[in-house]
């Protein structure tokens, strides 16, 4: 809503500068976007000629003497339009104006035309940047005040005010004079609405029947006879131009300049195009057509409501009128209507419709039937100002919507309660009044208000309490903190375990990333994979407004995300391409809300380390992501195992899923080619994994971690080289080695395949620490474990020493 | 025969020439050479010396042992002043040729760090949770009965522009879409309240969603954290409160802080919470010029927050007696609080994963 500060000051003394009263306005709730200055002229006067002369040295020149108030100036003119008495603008040397020859804004030199000098110069309404016009000088009404700066007769500025839903009044330059008077404590002055009513009695002269009560709360409507149409004042086109509605004629601008100045929508029609000068407010039949203003044939559907004649639709009741009763030069009799049309029913229309106007972003709001009286009886007079004509006597007023005054009651107990200082009832009712509430005090600690009409929003006692606070000023309120008990705390193991995740995985070196919740159909298609046996499909659940192709459905996992990442990222530099993002997938299996598992997903392809000086280059590989997720698990304290599986998502044996306690907990494995190809990931390989955090939670040991003494006795060293079948799993030789009580531990320090060993068959050796809890074990001791090691790993896994040669 | 003079004078020499000698020594062999020649336990001269005495009557055998002892003692000494000396002369050598370039960059491990927004939200939740209030979280889709009817917006409300929202395309019995992405984390409100009785004091973290063409400051998705404290008591001072304290853990206590009134249909009052503009410290245009400050458009202040205390009838739809209770309410973008503490124009750096902008943090 933009309000000229000049509009604003008809209704309102406004005693603050105009920023000041921006901020105020923002700070109670009416938020200023900027203020736009208009003129900001320098050295600008209003000035009266005294006297025009012929220039002596040329023939379309006048020589003028202009009194400026505090002197009199000589000044050469060229304008023909130029006269002894006028009041003009008058700019003098030093003043910046538009130059029209330049074309610059320039400051005006002293200057001598044709051997005398000029002082100055007279303006035009191009000069001035007011408009377009250079033909002759701007000509000012002849109360313009002698000597004053001409910023201060003609300068604005206007006020870009953005209204909050529930403030429709807002939308209206008198809902925000009245805000204005409320802050700064003083009244405004209503707009004259009254008339002569010179006409025929209105109910000879029209027809108006409401068939639809529900959602037309009043209809009223004034009838004008020998109206003239033709342009509206300037003082009327310059308020509506500076509030950002462009003038058409004088019952247009009328219409706009009221519904500006109040709030009430109107709408005029030429009554001679209605039939049988009867007008039907009903519904809208099943497919009715109608060309709005605007031009478009629309289709209408009950319970759109609309205004009719006999032969059919004449307007879109509260968002357009029609095309076939439009306003044109011919026009002499108008009908104009003030309605209140229900909110809901209005914005349906408008939705339905994809049709928003002014009007009906002021119904949808809530517009009270109170007001529409007030708004035809002010339009209705200031047509017959602008447009001539007679008013029929009386008007139309058909008032379905009657509902009783809203009272509210507001105890100061209750606004001490809410927010948390005292008061005064004084203040409290002085307040409440400047805010156009009328107010009975009850007892000594309550006020019963009547709300008025254009409040629609207020209808409880908090809605009170905030027009207090918001006009006292939220500043005035105290800030303390909180007093009342803390809640018990409740564990949250689920979001703990999540957050120690990020922080595992971000110190095993990944990156995290967090990726759109919205995927293509085609990238879930891609990465589905294999579904594990048994598994139920989710059903995919699209935007039914989708923001982009890209961004169509929820995704059900973080594959494609993570893929689009590293896909975006391997050009930059050679750094380990590590990601991992925590995030929901978004599961539906067709009954009330999806399932958001939360999910642990990493992605990690390029070098294996940062590359630095002095040191081999790796690539990174499935066992750099099993290291990642073993490390992982370890800090968890979780007991996982891997086994080979089979996914279409995963390249042929390079995948595994991760068991603990006995259920599935993760899966890993490197990223089929031509899924790579699809995300246009380049690097050879890259290998993806997922932790399921649900199912890791459930991994977690019950019990915390329990000390077991480190032995205080010396322990052994030997090495154990194997050779077994590629398709014994490491794990199990592992396993053997470790299941002897007195091995400590066993790490495997080289996998050899190639020309020493036989096909088929690889090289495993490991570092075995021997170790016991209660004494030294001998050299015999020691050889005999390794033996009976070696005997089960050959019995078991068919595995046997490696021979040395 | 030897003569206890001859010895003395023997010793005296020896001690003189010992000490020449082993200030000549280069190196180890060249220690230990001197060592055995001098200081052998079986045919080092000391020990020769020695066993020459035997011939000595006990009094000059008294006098020419002291005199022994003291050479030996002094030659021991001078031998173990001399390694010492050694040792600190190599490693000197040594410390000299293995100097380390202390500029030539270290051997790293990979380095993972946390997106902005995590670190971000765990930032405003820990200075919430300085506060009491706990963490809660809920679902991403959801129902129109708790995205809007539950917080006081009905159907065909005006107040649902405030929310573009993004529908699933899934209908209900009735042909009505029922699925939502959630349009704000305020969901949560009557999520908790209807399990949770007073007191209530907890935050939602959670992505949300709007359906709005995306732009420097505006994305699809965002992350926002909700705040909820509900009991006997609570006042718009304590909403002024938390905040405060809240704005000072996070932008420091220099920032200054605005509270003006705002609509939102689940609260009254309602409020907007303002920081003054970094970029312009509050004055709207860039300093030394009249052009206008880009980041907080003229006004000099930008808005972090919505809140207010709760609306009786969010309360009551909730099943809790607003007579009794009140609360306050708030809820604050995550993405703008990271660009404010880091200086990022565009919102849209953080769900393009650029790993550039993402190491930075």
């Amino acid at each position: 809503m933009k309000v000229p500060l000049s509009w604003l000051k008809a209704y309102v003394d406004v005693n603050v500068p105009v920023d000041e009263l921006a901020h105020r306005l923002t700070m109670a709730g009416v938020e200023s976007g900027g203020v736009e200055q208009l003129g900001g002229w320098n050295d600008t006067y209003v000035g009266h000629v005294l006297a025009v002369e012929q220039h002596p040295n040329a023939d379309r020149l006048r020589l003028c003497t202009v009194d400026i108030g505090a002197e009199q100036l000589q000044v050469v003119c060229g304008a023909p339009n130029v006269a002894v008495d006028q009041n003009i603008a008058f700019a003098k040397v030093g003043a910046r104006m538009f130059d029209t020859h330049s074309g610059k804004t320039e400051a005006l030199k002293p200057a001598k035309i044709r051997g005398v000098v000029s002082e100055g110069m007279i303006c035009s309404v191009l000069e001035l940047g007011l408009g377009e016009e250079h033909d002759g000088i701007l000509v000012l009404p002849d109360d313009a005040p002698l000597g004053s700066l001409l910023s201060d007769y003609l300068g604005d500025a206007v006020l870009d005010l953005e209204v909050t839903a529930n403030r429709p009044d807002c939308l209206s330059v008198l809902g925000v004079a009245r805000e204005v008077a409320a802050f700064q404590g003083n009244r405004i002055t209503e707009p004259d609405v009254s008339y002569p009513e010179d006409g025929e009695p209105i109910a000879l002269l029209a027809t108006v029947e409401v068939a639809d009560p529900e959602y037309c709360k009043r209809y009223t409507a004034s009838l004008i006879t020998g109206i003239t149409i033709g342009p509206s004042p300037q003082w009327m086109q310059d308020r509506l131009n500076r509030a950002g509605q462009r003038p058409i004629n004088n019952i247009v601008d009328v219409t706009n300049y009221v519904m500006l100045e109040y709030g009430q929508p109107l709408h005029a029609f030429d009554f001679d195009k209605v039939k049988d000068r009867k007008v039907i407010v009903r519904q809208a039949a099943p497919n009715e057509e109608h060309t709005t203003l605007d031009g478009i044939e629309r289709k209408l559907q009950p319970p759109m409501m609309v205004i009719a004649d006999p032969d059919g639709v004449i307007g879109l009741a509260g968002v357009m009128g029609g095309g076939n009763t439009e306003v044109t030069e011919a026009t002499t009799t108008i009908l104009l209507e003030s309605a209140s049309w229900h909110p809901f029913n209005t914005r349906r229309t408008g939705d339905a419709l994809k049709l928003r106007s002014e009007a009906s972003q002021r119904f949808e709001k809530g517009w009270r039937p109170e007001l529409s009286p007030l708004g035809l009886r002010r339009a209705t007079k200031l047509m017959l100002d602008v447009a001539g004509g007679t008013a029929a006597k009386g008007i139309i007023d058909i008032y379905p919507g009657q509902q009783d005054v809203a009272k509210v009651t507001l105890t100061l107990n209750r606004l001490e309660r809410v927010l948390g200082i005292t008061v005064p009832l004084e203040e409290v009712t002085k307040t409440l009044t400047t805010l156009g509430f009328d107010c009975k005090a009850v007892g000594d600690d309550a006020v019963e208000t009547t709300v008025p009409a254009w409040r629609a929003d207020i209808t409880i006692e908090e809605d009170l309490v905030e027009e207090i606070a918001r006009v006292i000023g939220y500043d005035r309120i105290p800030t303390t903190m909180l007093s009342t008990p803390i809640p018990l705390s409740q564990p949250d193991p689920a979001r703990e375990l999540k957050e120690e995740i990020r922080d595992l995985l971000a110190a095993a070196g990944l990156q995290e990333v967090v990726n759109y919740s919205m995927v293509s159909g085609q990238a879930i298609e891609v990465t589905k994979g294999t579904a594990a046996e048994g598994a139920k499909e989710p059903e995919l659940l699209r935007a039914a407004n989708p923001m982009s192709p890209e961004h169509e459905y929820l995704r059900t996992t973080l594959k494609p995300g993570l893929l689009k990442t590293l896909a975006n990222n391997q050009r930059h530099d050679n750094v380990p391409q590590w990601y991992f993002e925590v995030g929901r997938e978004y599961l539906f299996y067709g009954e009330g809300l999806p399932i958001e598992p939360e999910v642990a997903a990493g992605i990690m392809a390029g070098p294996g380390a940062l590359s630095t000086w002095g040191a081999e280059e790796t690539a990174t590989g499935f066992y750099d992501a099993k290291g990642v997720l073993e490390s992982v698990l370890e800090r968890l304290n979780v007991v996982a195992s891997y086994e080979s599986t089979d996914d279409s998502f995963y390249y042929p044996g390079r995948s595994a899923v991760v068991t603990a306690n006995g259920q599935q907990i993760a899966q890993l494995g490197e990223v089929h080619p031509t899924v790579l190809e699809h995300f246009d990931v380049r690097a050879e390989r890259a290998v993806y994994f997922e932790i399921d955090l649900a199912a890791l939670l459930t991994a977690l040991p019950d019990v915390g971690r329990r000390f077991r003494g480190p032995s205080v006795y010396p322990g052994a060293l030997r090495d154990l080289a194997l050779t077994a079948s590629v398709d014994v799993p490491a794990a199990k030789v592992q396993t053997i080695i470790e299941q002897h009580p007195l091995v400590a531990r066993a790490t495997l320090f080289d996998v050899y395949i190639g020309s020493q060993v036989d096909d088929g068959v690889r090289s495993l050796a490991y570092r075995v620490f021997l170790q016991a809890q209660d004494r030294t074990l001998t050299a015999e001791e020691v050889t005999k474990a390794m033996e009976r090691t070696l005997a089960r790993l050959e019995k078991e896994l068919g595995a046997t020493q490696r021979q040395q040669g | 025969m030897t003569t206890a003079p001859e010895i003395l004078g023997t010793l005296h020499n020896l001690k003189t020439i010992a000490v020449a000698e082993l200030d000549a020594v280069t190196d180890a062999d060249g220690i230990e050479a001197w060592r055995i020649t001098y200081l052998g336990r079986k045919e080092g001269r000391i020990t020769m010396i020695m066993k020459g005495m035997a011939v000595l009557d006990t009094e000059s055998k008294r006098t020419v042992g002291a005199m022994a002892n003291d050479v030996k003692a002094l030659l021991e000494s001078q031998l173990e002043a001399r390694i010492e000396e050694m040792k600190s002369a190599q490693f000197n050598q040594a410390s000299v040729a293995g100097r380390v370039d202390v500029t030539l960059p270290g051997r790293r491990p990979a380095l993972g760090r946390l997106h902005p927004i995590t670190q971000t939200l765990r930032e405003i939740t820990s200075a919430f949770g300085t506060m009491g209030f706990q963490i809660v979280e809920g679902p991403e889709v959801e129902t129109d009965h708790y995205n809007f009817e539950m917080l006081n917006i009905p159907k065909d409300h005006p107040a649902r522009d405030m929310f573009d929202t993004l529908w699933l395309d899934h209908t209900n019995a009735d042909g009505e879409q029922d699925m939502l992405l959630r349009t704000h984390t305020s969901p949560m409100q009557a999520r908790v309240m209807e399990v949770t009785k007073p007191p209530v004091r907890v935050v939602v973290p959670g992505r949300v969603y709007r359906y709005e063409a995306t732009d420097a400051t505006h994305e699809w998705h965002f992350a926002q954290v909700e705040g909820l404290a509900v009991d006997q008591g609570i006042t718009f001072a304590n909403l002024k409160g938390t905040l405060y304290e809240f704005a000072r853990l996070i932008f420091g206590p220099e920032r200054r802080v605005r509270f003006r009134c705002d609509f939102f249909p689940f609260v009254e009052p309602g409020v907007d919470m303002s920081i003054d503009c970094f970029n312009c410290d509050g004055a709207g245009n860039v300093k030394g010029s009249n052009d206008m400050c880009r980041i907080c458009r003229g006004s000099g202040w930008i808005e972090i927050m919505g809140a207010g205390m709760v609306h009786p009838r969010v309360l009551e739809m909730s099943n809790i007696d607003p007579s009794v209770y009140t609360g306050f309410a708030f809820g604050v973008g995550v993405e703008r609080i990271a660009m404010l503490k880091h200086g990022i124009d565009d919102i849209r750096y953080f769900y393009g994963n650029d790993a550039r902008f993402l190491r930075q943090f």
